[in-house]
């Protein structure tokens, strides 16, 4: 048998040719600078990525920067924010409020730039840690190139979770969402029983089994349905007008994610930002925590229709699909334009099995949905129900088991 | 491997987009320099992008340029080892049982046979590294299949191995070049992810798309080729729901030589009616009518 070709890229037993111990230096400070902007890149990245840099053809940046960047970024959003983190490492340049530098680690001065960069005659290396700002994120969420011009009434703070936690309504709103999710798969389990009992034969596994048997099918196989479990979807507003509902929501959120196999994470205000990820962190505390620096500028006003619109453009094909619930949160108090918000609904309709909408000022006395806002995107929304308390999010249970 | 040891990666990348042109794909600088990679570091190549902008035709391309054939993996939900890796040839191992029940052959012989390389049925990832030549695999659309399946492919991709429980570990003859492609429809895990190179093949530029015409229509006019990358471009800068691809455009450019077209200016109405093989929701449709198509269309000329 002829003997498989080994990879050398990622075999340990063939290291990478020898490098100049300054350009491994500022190699690793780099991959350091990615590591801390998000990217997961592992051992086997940086080999391949020395490999590269000692490549004796390999003289021009952008050459070098296109290669790293099929490296070492791993989907779309990831490709603006290699650019910044590239910038900002080899050449100190395009340090705008969106990368923002800050680490006392410096290395030895003579580190060598790029090869064929000499960005104004300067070798030292810079300081390197790049912020995951809100600009980067903006990028990623919405890929269309907007800068973080888009949100200029944002407020630029990071509003600390911490603060607005009572840890005896946390825990109920964990419960809660846990509770739901159980609700739910109770459910799944029945129609998955339903369909075993009531499937056919597997032909092609039937005929395996009576191999064993001499070719007689003693052994009949079954086919069953496969389940779809409900994916839940939830896009929570943390808007200004909406601050003293955050933490119980984002805790909800937390307990949704960690016990539906299928569920995403939205939070908007001028923009919308994916959260899921963070969320996904088992530890609450943390998972709030992670939040709060990503969700920054909070608090500032709100723009529904817009961060609908990014949802529908880059998050929808992915997330939704017919049997998904889309769960908003929000008080309806949009600062955008009605029509833009109901084009918006009218597309994401079509698309997920229920929408609904949680409004915390159902829970006021004489409210009814005034806000342009509300109004446009009512008609769309298949249960418009109060927030405000633990209490009404339970009276939730049975229309969400039903689903 | 004989494409292992590149010089010059320029002048590499320059002969790789060269090479792909000639096999009628267009290639941005960042695409060659990603397929460069990909012979260098021994990668497999992971494309992301909206539906018909070409993705599928990468692998197409980069099996004419090596000269080679293209195994394709189509991925579905329910996709599963039998489909994708191997399978034992049920029909045929009966058939043989049956056949040898009266000749008296003792157990372990009839077993050895019947579960020989013979009847075993090669799927497209045990074809693709048992193949002698290093083959191009293309596995398509991978996020369509379940999570599990990307777990046993990952595992694939960097052992270039099988096991068949009944035969033993099966080795690969040549490591392929693989490339998979993905539309969104769930997100791929990082561990696949980090695996691969990237690359998110956009829309491309007028003038590329106007390449890809003339390198994909040979009978087209130049002038006419500019013209429709331009309106297509104008189109896809409206507020539509699907945008139209790079097929669409080669589509209609084909559509618009078909019915004998020079000048995109010359019969609006004409140019309205073949609007049916750029634009495929009634949403879309409605989306551009007519004023809005002629207003384009005055753009671009």
């Amino acid at each position: 048998m002829p003997h498989a070709q080994g990879r050398p890229a990622s075999d340990p037993t063939h290291p990478a040719p020898p490098a100049g111990e300054r350009v491994r230096a500022r190699l690793a400070g780099f991959v350091r600078a990615l590591r801390d902007n998000g990217f997961a890149t592992g051992l086997s990245e940086s080999a391949d990525a020395l490999r590269l840099l000692a490549h004796p053809g390999l003289t021009d940046a952008a050459t070098l920067r296109s290669a790293l960047r099929a490296l070492f970024a791993s989907r779309h959003g990831d490709l603006a924010r290699f650019d910044a983190v590239f910038d900002a490492y080899w050449f100190e340049r395009n340090l705008k409020p969106a990368v923002r530098m800050a680490d006392t680690r410096r290395l030895p001065s003579s580190a060598p730039g790029l090869p064929g960069a000499n960005p104004a005659g300067t070798g030292s290396g810079p300081p390197q840690r790049v912020d995951r700002s809100p600009a980067a994120m903006d990028t990623a969420t919405q890929g269309d190139g907007r800068q973080g011009g888009a949100s200029a009434d944002a407020v630029l703070t990071a509003t600390d979770f911490r603060h607005l936690v009572d840890p005896a309504e946390l825990a109920r709103a964990y419960a809660l969402a846990q509770r739901l999710a159980g609700a739910m798969r109770a459910r799944l389990t029945r129609r998955h029983r339903a369909a075993h009992s009531g499937s056919r034969l597997d032909l092609r596994r039937t005929l395996h089994r009576s191999v064993a048997r001499g070719g007689v099918p003693v052994d009949l196989v079954r086919r069953r349905r496969r389940d779809q479990p409900l994916k839940l979807v939830i896009l929570l507003d943390t808007s200004g007008s909406m601050s003293p509902y955050i933490s119980v929501f984002v805790r909800f959120m937390h307990g949704a994610l960690d016990s539906f196999r299928q569920a995403s994470a939205f939070v908007f205000h001028t923009r919308l930002i994916d959260v899921t990820d963070a969320l996904r962190e088992k530890d609450p505390q943390r998972a709030v925590d992670s939040l709060g620096l990503m969700a920054q500028g909070m608090g500032g006003g709100t723009r529904i229709g817009e961060s609908l619109a990014t949802f529908n453009r880059w998050h929808a094909a992915r997330t939704l699909r017919g049997r998904t619930a889309l769960l908003i949160v929000s008080d309806g108090y949009d600062t955008g334009a009605p029509d833009l918000l109901a084009r918006e609904m009218a597309q994401v309709r079509r698309r997920c099995r229920r929408i609904v909408w949680l409004n915390p000022m159902i829970g006021w006395r004489d409210y009814s949905p005034e806000a342009a806002g509300m109004k446009a995107a009512l008609p769309y929304v298949d249960l418009f129900a109060p927030a405000h308390s633990i209490e009404s999010l339970e009276a939730l249970e049975p229309y969400l088991a039903r689903l | 491997m004989t494409h292992t040891s590149p010089s010059d990666p320029t002048a590499d990348r320059a002969a790789i987009a060269r090479r792909l042109a000639d096999a009628g794909y267009v290639a941005d600088r960042d695409l060659a320099t990603a397929l460069w990679l990909m012979d260098l570091l021994h990668r497999p190549l992971l494309l992301e992008g909206a539906a018909g902008v070409g993705k599928t035709a990468v692998a197409q391309a980069l099996a004419i340029v090596h000269d080679t054939r293209l195994i394709r993996l189509q991925c579905y939900e329910g996709l599963d080892q039998n489909a994708a890796l191997y399978e034992w040839n049920y029909q045929r191992q009966i058939l043989a049982l049956k056949a040898r029940e009266a000749s008296g052959d003792s157990p372990d012989v009839i077993e050895a046979q019947i579960f020989s390389p013979a009847y075993l049925l090669e799927r497209p990832l045990l074809a693709a590294i048992r193949a002698e030549r290093s083959v191009v695999l293309l596995i398509d659309e991978v996020d369509r299949a379940d999570e599990e399946f990307e777990a046993f492919l990952l595992e694939i991709l960097s052992d270039f191995q099988v096991t068949v429980p009944e035969l033993g570990t099966l080795a690969a003859r040549s490591i392929p070049r693989v490339i998979l492609t993905s539309n969104g429809t769930r997100e791929i895990s990082d561990a696949l992810r980090r695996r691969c190179l990237y690359h998110f093949v956009d829309f491309p530029a007028v003038d590329r798309e106007a390449a890809i015409l003339k390198a994909r229509l040979p009978g087209i006019d130049t002038a006419l080729a500019l013209q429709v990358a331009r309106f297509v471009q104008a189109v896809r800068r409206e507020d539509l729901r699907k945008a139209p691809g790079v097929a669409e455009t080669l589509d209609f450019a084909a559509a618009l030589t078909g019915v004998g077209l020079a000048d995109l200016r010359g019969d609006r109405e004409l140019v309205h009616d073949l609007l049916a093989t750029l634009l495929k929701t009634q949403e879309d449709r409605n989306a551009l009518p007519r004023e809005v198509v002629d207003r384009l269309l005055t753009q671009v000329a």
